[in-house]
């Protein structure tokens, strides 16, 4: 099972980053081998709109099943159901508090996006 | 000829200048209220509105039955308007700018264009000024295709006096961006220079001619005037601080109907803009 965590920095001990679309990073954690790959998340940093839906798509071609995150806005939420992935916000700490609370059943799937878009 | 009426800081008198400009000048003068966001010009122009148009953004439409998911429509789009996915390209209207790229790129022609309505235009007309305002719709959040229609809607062989919106972001640059000649009108005041500032590099950046509008030209300080003599750029007309321009537009009258002397000092700026464009520019201060 591959997870993509939002991350303020690069390793498994960084602040989980609350922004979704404009995350720094992205963390792919594999739960099965413990191992993780960083993925920069800068173009969509500065993108000018959509960066929830690029974001999205990031995450989906990097083939995780699972997002953690702080928040998640309506076109994002789209998006990721679309791609089969499940979605939890209300996170924060570092990237392995998230990863602990998840691997322990700690966390319940997002229904809905919980926080508006940031475009209308 | 276009000429656009820009700020950079809001609330300086572009509108003022737009419409008693527009007003002291033989016809036959187009004035185009591109501040699609808030027009306002009708409220001192007056004019007799004649009819109204609906304007759309065209936006795609993914047939899934033809759809393959090689995902260029996703790769195209600059605006994160439609996405491929494993199962399905979704899209994203209110993202979409409208330009058409995903559904001219698709090889198996598997996107066609709807309409998404955006705004209107409403056209009217007052003592030879022929008047074209866009109105965007409570709610949308991009302008620049409903500013293009209101341009595309003017006769561009005609004068055209361009209202535009205050800023330096993507509507102004929409509004202003094919302009004969760019007015900037400012007030003196350290906001008003900030700002000022910014609209001249934007002016500089499009390689636009620009020249400024000082209004209550004696209500603040002496730093826009140094900067403009410092930067090389014409003070084109300096409007007073005067009781009676602020009480007929509190009231919605245009300041020439309460000052007709005014209109001279409107018809020397555009003689001064049109001089500047043919390159014979009459010295100003």
């Amino acid at each position: 099972m591959k997870l993509a965590i939002t991350a303020a920095g690069d390793d498994l001990q960084a602040p989980l980053d609350p922004r979704f679309g404009r995350a720094a990073r992205f963390i792919l954690y594999d739960t099965e081998t413990k191992e993780f790959d960083v993925v920069d998340n800068a173009q969509n940093l500065n993108a000018p709109q959509g960066a929830g839906v690029q974001s999205a798509e990031t995450v989906s071609r990097l083939g995780a099943e699972c997002l953690l995150t702080g928040h998640c806005g309506p076109k994002a939420f789209r998006t990721l159901t679309a791609a089969g992935i499940r979605i939890y916000t209300g996170l924060s700490g570092s990237v392995a508090d998230a990863i602990h609370r998840y691997e322990s059943g700690q966390l319940e799937a997002a229904a809905d996006a919980d926080v508006e878009g940031h475009w209308q | 000829m276009k000429i656009a009426i820009a700020s950079g800081k809001g609330g300086t008198g572009k509108t003022t200048v737009a419409v008693n400009l527009a007003l002291s000048l033989p016809g036959p003068v187009q004035l185009l209220d591109c501040d699609v966001e808030e027009p306002n010009c009708h409220l001192f122009l007056k004019p007799d509105i004649q009819r109204q148009e609906a304007v759309g953004v065209p936006v795609p439409v993914v047939d899934p039955e033809l759809c393959d998911l090689c995902g260029e429509c996703g790769r195209i789009c600059q605006f994160n308007a439609i996405v491929a996915l494993k199962t399905r390209p979704l899209v994203f209207p209110e993202l979409c700018h409208g330009c058409g790229g995903c559904h001219r790129i698709c090889p198996r022609e598997a996107i066609h264009e709807e309409n998404r309505p955006i705004g209107d235009l409403i056209f009217g007309h007052r003592d030879g000024v022929t008047f074209v305002q866009g109105r965007l719709q409570i709610g949308q959040a991009m302008s620049p295709p409903l500013i293009r229609a209101v341009k595309k809607a003017a006769d561009s062989d005609a004068l055209c006096i361009i209202d535009s919106p205050p800023g330096t972001t993507c509507p102004v640059i929409t509004a202003i961006r094919d302009s004969d000649y760019v007015v900037l009108v400012t007030e003196p005041t350290p906001f008003g220079l900030h700002d000022l500032r910014l609209a001249v590099e934007t002016c500089r950046a499009l390689g636009l001619p620009c020249g400024v509008v000082i209004n209550r030209c004696d209500s603040g300080d002496e730093r826009v005037t140094a900067y403009c003599r410092d930067e090389a750029i014409p003070v084109l007309l300096e409007i007073p601080d005067d009781r009676r321009i602020a009480e007929a537009y509190s009231r919605g009258t245009p300041a020439v109907d309460v000052l007709p002397e005014l209109r001279r000092e409107f018809q020397r700026l555009m003689k001064n803009i049109r001089d500047r464009i043919a390159g014979t520019p009459t010295p100003t201060r």
